[in-house]
């Protein structure tokens, strides 16, 4: 029974970062996850939220992400993410401005506007929002 | 002979082209380290990815391959796409001038397919942009900052786009690898119809039981762009290095061939300041011989 399990963000352009967890809440694109160690292995889509997880020295990491992959295998998770913001690296007054704009754009959508896309981008400046709020 | 101050005034601009190839070989070093960071920065997601695609890949092997996903379709291949990446600038030895002759050379192989060509980098577009019809994009922007994932993305779904219409038959990637810095490494792959990576030989019967929270074909469908997005953005970013890393190279010669060149000078200066005092010397000593 191990205590611990290796998690792993990880961007087209960087990795966020490598290291041990106790404890994971990752956005799956039907739902929450909660992962402890030695958890089953699992492959899904990544949704759009607030992802966390806490490390042996119980602080807390909590960053938004932005659509991908999970994979867990061996006790390893590796999160593959199309965008992913730290809460510290979050400009709030930004991610503010964007859920304006999204929000605007989802209740009043203009001509040719796909909402779809529009509903996730008012997604994921709530998760960065959220995420620093947390953080 | 040359007189003494033109060998002078030559010594003076080999001095100078010596310090702005050495300029620049700094500059390209210290880009290229930066450029190498990011190579390396960017490498887990591409291997995570690799090998999850590897284990889904597994999970649906039961279909045939070619129905699985439009973008596994193996068709003929009489329409290719060739995505050429190239450098903006030149000063790098034979960087630009190996992809082109590669892309040449792999058009010239293949004298019943139609290729169309989208060019990245600028010093591949000055050259196709005449000699080749069907191009289907110029990008000369691309590597004058950093190297963007939204450029490669772009890029990349017009080119699926295309190759699910049904456009193109196969899509290939020529691009100069960054392997050392001595010598960048020429490549040919191709990216469409992708390649499903397989899972380790002798490990074949470590099947895995995923739960899968998605149907297996869906993530699939899922992850195959990204695969080829991942794909075109790491073929710039190494592209990119080892462009640095080539002028590097190229400018470090010419620092050390001006330095030749400097010392050949100088010493040809020598010569000729000891032959005019030899002169003069004769022609005292002759003139003092005379009025004896």
């Amino acid at each position: 029974m191990a205590d611990t399990f290796t998690i792993e963000i990880a961007t087209p352009e960087r990795l966020l970062s490598r290291e041990q967890a106790t404890e994971a809440q990752i956005p799956a694109k039907d739902g929450y996850i909660g992962v402890l160690p030695d958890h089953a292995a699992l492959l899904s889509s990544l949704g759009v939220g607030v992802l966390s997880y806490i490390t042996p020295t119980n602080e807390t990491h909590t960053m938004a992400v932005r659509g991908g992959f999970l994979e867990i295998l061996n006790n390893c998770v590796r999160v593959l993410t199309d965008v992913a913001e730290r809460s510290s690296e979050v400009d709030v007054a930004k991610a503010e401005q964007d859920l304006k704009v999204a929000q605007a754009a989802v209740v009043n959508p203009a001509a040719g506007i796909d909402i779809a896309q529009a509903l996730i981008e008012m997604q994921h400046a709530q998760a960065r929002i959220d995420a620093a709020q947390k953080g | 002979m040359p007189s003494l101050i033109e060998i002078r005034r030559r010594i003076r601009s080999f001095k100078n082209m010596r310090q702005i190839t050495k300029a620049m070989k700094m500059v390209s070093a210290a880009k290229l380290r930066r450029a190498q960071d990011r190579v390396i920065a960017a490498r887990p997601y591409t291997e995570s990815m690799q090998r999850m695609l590897a284990n889904v890949a597994q999970a649906v092997s039961e279909q045939n391959e070619d129905e699985l996903h439009p973008l596994l379709a193996r068709r003929p291949e009489d329409r290719i796409q060739i995505l050429l990446v190239t450098a903006d600038g030149g000063l790098a030895g034979a960087f630009n001038a190996n992809v082109i002759r590669a892309a040449q050379k792999f058009m010239a192989e293949r004298p019943n397919a139609q290729f169309k060509m989208e060019l990245m980098g600028r010093k591949g577009r000055d050259f196709f942009a005449r000699r080749h019809k069907d191009i289907t994009g110029q990008h000369t922007t691309l590597f004058q900052k950093v190297v963007r994932y939204e450029d490669a993305l772009d890029i990349a779904r017009k080119v699926i786009e295309r190759f699910e219409k049904g456009e193109i038959d196969a899509v290939y990637l020529i691009v100069n690898h960054f392997k050392s810095v001595m010598a960048p490494q020429l490549k040919l792959e191709r990216i469409l119809p992708a390649e499903l990576p397989t899972v380790e030989p002798g490990k074949e019967d470590m099947r895995v039981d995923y739960i899968f929270e998605q149907p297996p074909a869906e993530l699939l469908a899922a992850l195959l762009p990204r695969y080829v997005e991942g794909q075109l953005f790491r073929a710039m970013l190494e592209s990119y290095a080892a462009y640095q890393a080539a002028r590097m190279t190229a400018m470090e010669a010419a620092s050390t061939n001006a330095g030749e060149l400097i010392d050949k000078e100088t010493l040809n200066m020598n010569r000729v300041r000891q032959a005019s005092i030899t002169r003069e010397i004769i022609e005292i000593v002759s003139g003092a011989s005379a009025l004896a």
